[in-house]
């Protein structure tokens, strides 16, 4: 049940991104991915998710291996991602982007459209429904019929949520999910998590803001320089030593 | 008022030949009725997955050939011709979207650019078959239970009937879950994989869409103009139909029919009008026009005033 990645190594040209990098993500816990900037952290989340080819490694969903995979294959053994920079479909309705994330619920194939069978408006306002619920759920109900890119940039990251979440994901993958939102709108994000954890989705977060990661994560792994440097729980991981180095700088030594 | 407007037209081109009094009147009419099935399918490209094909004359012309020779060589009937058209060309929509794989934008451009150029060449100098620049002339007029589709007024109803089976085609697609992919894949393509849209296969599945209709729309200009040579693959076919899709709306289902009838009308109207240089030029005016004060066409901006009436 568990995501498990081994020796991940990628690297750009000389550049050595991932090295032997192994962690664990227990099913049913919220993780973070911590490291300063260039610290490896999307890199791992492209590779998990088959955006990226690694240089060596394997990653595991259930003892499956993922590595290879192409990320609308990833997708469909359940394991779900959200990007850095806002990403959603811009032109269409916020209704119309989460009825694109629920691709998957959909069992229409091409003869059947063609021939427009009456079994597929059934499932339409199916999906309309389930669309309705994924928006009540990230409070964007009201925004329905809007076009995604005239919404303020926070809702656009809920829509991003929505989508995601719409894949039915088991393992949702949230790349900086608070990154320029305002205190009161992480707040709403962290609660958005826990809520989407309670409902046995295990969550892996890359996050830079602490007190988010500190107040929401059941274990916290610290990247530095492509290398796992820490991994344990939120407090163990703030006093750790390395960790404090990675961030801070090495403390000046006797000269 | 959609559905008031939707039974309106339809009574209208149900009647149309009432209303024509002349058979060249009718020949425009049957034009704009094969461009826009050449449009639409243009459209199912360019304006839901966002692919620009710039060598859609390829899948006319195989269609055009396709249809000419099996009822020309082989005496196969008009319909089972025009099916082969459609498949061969479907076949050859599969091809470039395998071809052009991991290719978007400029690149996919290019690789349909070059089809068409291949295709072009091998019209021109498989001569045994194709009978080179010649063409090939005699192509015959369809028939339906024993009678002949040779007249103007039957040929409109048949490719009414390619319009209405083309633009059901595209309805039902756009509106379903596979039109939906079609859309993501336009406009966020790492999004739509991260959901599970195997965006591959949707961009090989609107091709072949894509160009079987294009063959259908081959098939039945050959039966009609019953006549086919190289000329099919002229590139400026390619552009009339971009033209038509990109003025009446690129995404929409009903922007491609209007751009067919506005730019197949149009130069004819012209041509009535002024002297060749003075029609060139209005119609270049008259696009520069559209472009810059309708860029998103013209379905999309009538959409849009009536949105603002509305509210």
């Amino acid at each position: 049940m568990t995501l498990a990645v081994r020796d991940l190594a990628v690297r750009f040209g000389g550049v050595t991104a991932l090295e032997a990098v192994t962690f664990d993500v227990r099913p049913g816990s919220i993780t973070s991915v911590i490291g300063p900037n260039g610290a490896g952290k999307t890199t791992a989340f492209n590779v998990i998710t088959g955006y990226l080819r690694p240089a060596g490694g394997r990653i595991t969903y259930e003892g499956v291996p993922l590595t290879g995979l192409r990320p609308s294959a990833i997708a469909r053994r359940g394991i779900v991602r959200t990007f850095q920079r806002t990403s959603v479909f811009p032109a269409l309705s916020v209704e119309d982007n989460v009825l694109t994330g629920l691709h998957l619920r959909g069992t229409a194939g091409f003869l059947e459209v063609l021939a427009g069978r009456r079994r597929l408006a059934a499932e339409e306002s199916g999906l309309v429904m389930d669309a309705a619920a994924i928006l009540e759920f990230v409070g964007l109900a009201h925004r329905r019929r809007e076009m995604a890119r005239a919404l303020p940039y926070g809702e656009q990251r809920l829509v991003e949520l929505a989508i995601a979440l719409a894949a039915r994901p088991r393992v949702l993958l949230l790349d900086e999910p608070g990154a320029g939102m305002t205190g009161a709108e992480k707040a709403v994000v962290s609660g958005l998590i826990r809520k989407i954890r309670e409902q046995g989705v295990t969550v892996l977060l890359v996050e830079h803001d602490m007190r988010m990661v500190m107040g929401i994560s059941d274990t916290v792994i610290a990247l530095n320089g492509g290398r796992v440097i820490a991994e344990g729980a939120p407090a163990a991981i703030q006093a750790h030593p390395d960790v404090i180095r990675a961030y801070l700088g090495a403390p000046r030594g006797p000269a | 008022m959609t559905r008031a407007g939707g039974w309106l037209l339809a009574a209208a081109a149900l009647t149309l030949p009432l209303w024509l009094s002349s058979a060249y009147h009718l020949h425009v009419a049957i034009m704009a009725g094969i461009f826009g099935v050449l449009a639409l399918s243009l459209n199912l490209l360019l304006g839901f997955t966002g692919q620009l094909s710039l060598g859609h004359a390829a899948f006319f012309g195989i269609g055009a050939y396709t249809s000419a020779l099996l009822t020309l060589k082989g005496a196969w009937s008009f319909w089972a011709a025009l099916a082969a058209a459609v498949a061969l060309a479907g076949a050859a929509g599969w091809l470039v979207g395998r071809l052009s794989l991991k290719l978007r934008g400029a690149y996919f451009v290019l690789v349909t650019i070059s089809f068409a150029g291949v295709i072009s060449l091998v019209s021109v100098n498989w001569i045994e078959l194709t009978n080179g620049p010649l063409g090939l002339p005699g192509v015959p007029a369809p028939e339906l239970f024993g009678w002949s589709l040779r007249s103007k007024t039957a040929y409109y109803y048949l490719v009414l009937a390619a319009i209405a089976l083309s633009y059901l085609v595209c309805a039902r697609l756009v509106k379903s879950r596979i039109g939906r992919a079609f859309v993501a894949l336009r406009e966020n393509e790492p999004l739509a994989e991260s959901v599970g849209v195997d965006v591959t296969h949707y961009l090989v599945l609107a091709a072949v869409v894509s160009a079987g209709m294009a063959g259908l729309g081959g098939s039945l200009y050959a039966h009609y103009t019953r006549f086919v040579s190289p000329e099919v693959f002229l590139f400026t076919y390619t552009v009339t139909m971009v033209v038509m899709v990109v003025a009446g709306g690129k995404g929409t289902l009903a922007g491609p029919l209007v751009g067919a009838v506005l730019f197949t009308v149009l130069p004819e109207a012209l041509r009535a009008a002024a002297s060749w240089q003075w029609q060139m030029l209005a119609y270049g005016v008259l696009l520069v026009l559209l472009v810059f004060f309708l860029p998103r066409g013209i379905v999309p901006a009538v959409q849009a005033l009536r949105g603002r009436d509305a509210s």
